[in-house]
């Protein structure tokens, strides 16, 4: 995979980033009222203005073409748009193009919107199942099989447990009562999620991520205009796309995603390795994820992510800060949760995270996930001290 | 140039029909191909040709799918011994016997009024 050497390391950054309303909205909101609630309160966090903005890049599963349904919403006619769907991992997409429009010269001021409905209205009405005859025959849960078989396959090639697992769900739980708008308010424990109700062995439901409502935006803009907005820019050091399949039935090896190659090349253009990252925001979907993502992203050895993730590593206190806001296990997952990690990366490295806040984070990595481990999209964000 | 008479599937399908798990072989990678498709995905050639597979297998995954009212079921990915993988699930046994590792043996299952498709039973 070339990159065009026009790309620069810290040309753009984000200056704004907000949520929409989240958990569960009031009723007859629309996907598109999310992500322009989110613009809105995104643009205002960059003391900027709705029509100040020239490129719109925003993707959802309930709408066909959002980007055109965004600009009508904002009436922006004129806006560049990118409407690029490569599900959860969408929006890290969007910034990186978001990146080489601004550089381009195509547009100058940014936003990359979400919005989401499926609690209020249901997953079956707002995700339209698609049907291949190679597998829809065998009535696959989708997505909790695909990745319940790549925790199976796991647990099988290096012992990991279901106890490991449940690590993830546990420290996801303790950095999600540090955050007021996480959906989840109790503690949980690792015994609560193995006696949870079985979805797809060996995940139960606190294995899977949350189904909730929710959306945002960020606002991108020139590294020279960030410097005389409201808040510290943002910088995107790096990023990297991989796609080594669609259907789980094509991933090449399910115990290694294609994180390991979007890292490799994002760490590269980044000038930085995982010894480097101050907080992480993975993927977590399902408590697999957080596992495969530390071990492809180079934080620990393939395999070792199990006893790497226990005895606390990655919760509120312990030496690795993974998934500050509660992850998209217990803070807020509506379908496509990509965006959610580059707003809480951005807070972090900005230090606005109050109770949950990393002391001192200077650099961020947003590892998004698309599909059924198909999509990886790595970002690497840094302050302006990294630059 | 006349349109195809028939689908990558359509051919899959006929071979299912007789009772043959058909997969594709990339005559310039040397490699099997699945799922069916027009053009060979290792080289961007027109080089598949169809092969029948001798059935037999290994299962590379398993999960036991517990639907929230109703019977739990395997779904399972087998890696062929002719070197392709898919999607199917295992039969005979209880869903949550289906082990990583296990040898398995190809049967076509066909449901009444639509297409059918390949399940695996253990090798006895």
């Amino acid at each position: 995979m070339t990159m065009s050497a026009l790309i620069k390391r810290g040309s753009v950054a984000i200056v704004g980033a907000a949520e929409s309303d989240l958990g569960e909205v009031a009723p007859g909101f629309s996907a598109i009222d999310l992500m322009a609630q989110g613009v809105y309160r995104a643009v205002s966090d960059a003391g900027l203005n709705i029509k100040d903005i020239d490129g719109i890049f925003c993707a959802t599963a309930q709408s066909r073409f959002a980007g055109v349904s965004l600009a009508e919403y904002l009436r922006l006619p004129e806006a560049f748009i990118d409407t690029t769907a490569t599900g959860g991992s969408s929006f890290m997409g969007h910034l990186a193009k978001a990146q080489m429009a601004i550089q381009a010269g195509v547009c100058e001021v940014a936003v990359v919107a979400y919005g989401s409905t499926q609690r209020t209205l249901g997953r079956k009405n707002t995700s339209v199942a698609e049907y291949n005859p190679y597998e829809t025959p065998f009535k696959p849960f989708l997505p909790p099989t695909a990745y319940a078989m790549a925790a199976a396959r796991h647990m099988h090639e290096f012992g990991t447990t279901r106890e490991q697992l449940a690590e993830v769900a546990v420290a996801a739980r303790q950095w999600a009562l540090m955050n007021p708008v996480a959906w989840e308010k109790k503690p949980l424990t690792v015994q609560d999620v193995l006696s949870a109700r079985m979805l797809s062995y060996p995940l139960t439901i606190r294995d899977c991520c949350l189904v909730t409502d929710g959306g945002g935006a960020i606002v991108v803009t020139s590294a020279a205009r960030a410097k005389s907005l409201k808040k510290p820019p943002v910088y995107l050091l790096g990023e990297a796309h991989v796609t080594t399949h669609s259907t789980i039935s094509n991933m090449p090896n399910l115990v290694e995603t294609g994180a390991k190659r979007s890292g490799e090349l994002a760490y590269q253009r980044a000038g930085l390795t995982a010894k480097d990252i101050d907080v992480l925001e993975l993927y977590d979907a399902f408590t697999i994820n957080t596992i495969l993502f530390l071990e492809d992203l180079g934080f620990c050895k393939k395999g070792e992510g199990g006893s790497f993730v226990s005895g606390g590593r990655i919760a509120p206190g312990g030496s690795l800060p993974v998934n500050t806001n509660g992850g998209g296990l217990s803070y807020c997952h509506p379908g496509m949760y990509g965006l959610f990690l580059l707003i809480e990366a951005t807070r972090q490295l900005r230090g606005e995270s109050g109770p949950r806040q990393v002391a001192g984070a200077n650099t961020a990595i947003a590892h998004g996930n698309g599909g059924v481990l198909s999509s990886q999209d790595t970002v690497i964000l840094g302050t302006a001290a990294t630059l | 140039m006349a349109n195809k008479q028939k689908s990558p599937y359509g051919v899959y399908l006929e071979y299912l029909q007789q009772d043959q798990l058909a997969y594709q072989f990339s005559t310039v990678a040397n490699k099997a191909i699945f799922f069916p498709r027009e053009v060979c995905p290792e080289t961007g050639l027109d080089c598949l040709e169809w092969r029948v597979s001798k059935g037999l297998g290994t299962v590379y995954s398993t999960s036991a799918v517990h639907p929230r009212d109703g019977i739990v079921y395997n779904v399972a990915l087998i890696d062929c011994d002719e070197g392709f993988r898919l999607m199917s699930c295992v039969e005979q046994i209880s869903p949550d016997q289906v082990k990583i590792g296990m040898r398995v043996k190809f049967k076509t299952h066909t449901p009444e009024g639509d297409d059918p498709y390949p399940v695996f039973v253990p090798v006895a």
